[in-house]
């Protein structure tokens, strides 16, 4: 079996207004859908004040990959926790550290704003992801997703 | 949900294995750890060989070493190799499944087991070798 190639070490630093059109082709390569309005609106909420936080990395000068947190409190009776509802690593670029590096990175700016917890959502088909996740040490945790499709 | 014997030596094995990448480990050292038969070890480590996820070294100081990746082989990949866990295909029926309790109870059972499927494969060896060192970390008394 073939190894995993040689880890990256990304400087990861807060995004910029430059950054935006890096982090929407990355989402488009990903997601197969350009959303620029979406990523303008994310920034003017989380990029710009202590709501959130938007992280990218870089190596060489390359835009290597993006995070978005923010600390939600009392949402479902939890306690402020940090939560991650964006990640982003180029498909040639994953398994060498940048989503590690990222991520804690995230937790870093969470722990100094004084939460204890770090949260997200998946997909359950989202394997690569999760399988990212649980090996950043998250398990599953006390709340469960429930939905029901509304009749017409 | 509960492992078939099997399925739990196989995970000990793969997981003594790939936490001492440097050197083989006997079938006799690892079922001694595990309190397991040696018959019933070895039977289930000709298996995981066949499915190219441990490698047998013989002569003086041989053993077996784990020789797949830990970072992509999940415990849904072990457990596939002995037993099936996850949705039942859609061809299976058991009695009463036609009813309507029947399909009600189906729909959780099915539910239960997608759930299941997600967590044993995005949980890769390496994973779990992490979870071991923390669990050592945190209650020193474990072996």
């Amino acid at each position: 079996m073939a190894d995993d190639p040689d880890p990256l070490t990304p400087t990861i630093r807060p995004a910029t207004p430059a950054d935006l059109d890096f982090i929407i082709a990355l989402d488009r390569d990903m997601t197969g859908i350009e959303k620029p309005e979406y990523w303008r609106g994310i920034y003017d909420r989380f990029g710009k004040g202590s709501e959130g936080c938007i992280l990218v990395a870089y190596t060489d000068d390359r835009f290597v990959g993006f995070i978005v947190g923010e600390v939600r409190a009392w949402e479902f009776g939890s306690p402020p926790c940090g939560w991650v509802f964006a990640l982003g690593v180029p498909a040639d670029l994953r398994v060498q550290g940048v989503g590690t590096a990222l991520f804690e990175g995230l937790c870093d700016r969470f722990r100094a704003a004084g939460v204890k917890t770090i949260r997200t959502m998946l997909a359950r088909d989202a394997r690569l992801l999760m399988s990212f996740f649980r090996s950043q040490g998250m398990m599953g945790g006390p709340f469960i997703q429930l939905e029901k499709e509304l009749a017409g | 949900m509960n492992l078939q014997m099997a399925t739990r030596h196989a995970l000990f094995a793969i997981l003594e294995l790939a936490a001492q990448p440097d050197r083989q480990v006997s079938a006799a050292e690892i079922a001694e750890k595990y309190d397991i038969s040696l018959n019933h070890l070895s039977k289930v480590l000709r298996t995981l060989g066949r499915r190219g996820l441990v490698e047998a070294v013989r002569g003086v100081g041989g053993g077996y070493r784990f020789v797949g990746n830990a970072r992509r082989v999940t415990l849904l990949d072990i457990i596939n190799a002995f037993e099936e866990v996850g949705p039942s295909p859609g061809s299976h029926r058991d009695p009463g499944d036609d009813t309507a309790e029947g399909q009600a109870l189906r729909t959780v059972m099915e539910e239960i087991d997608i759930l299941t499927e997600a967590t044993l494969s995005s949980i890769t060896v390496e994973t779990m070798l992490k979870m071991i060192r923390r669990s050592r970390r945190e209650t020193p008394s474990a072996a």
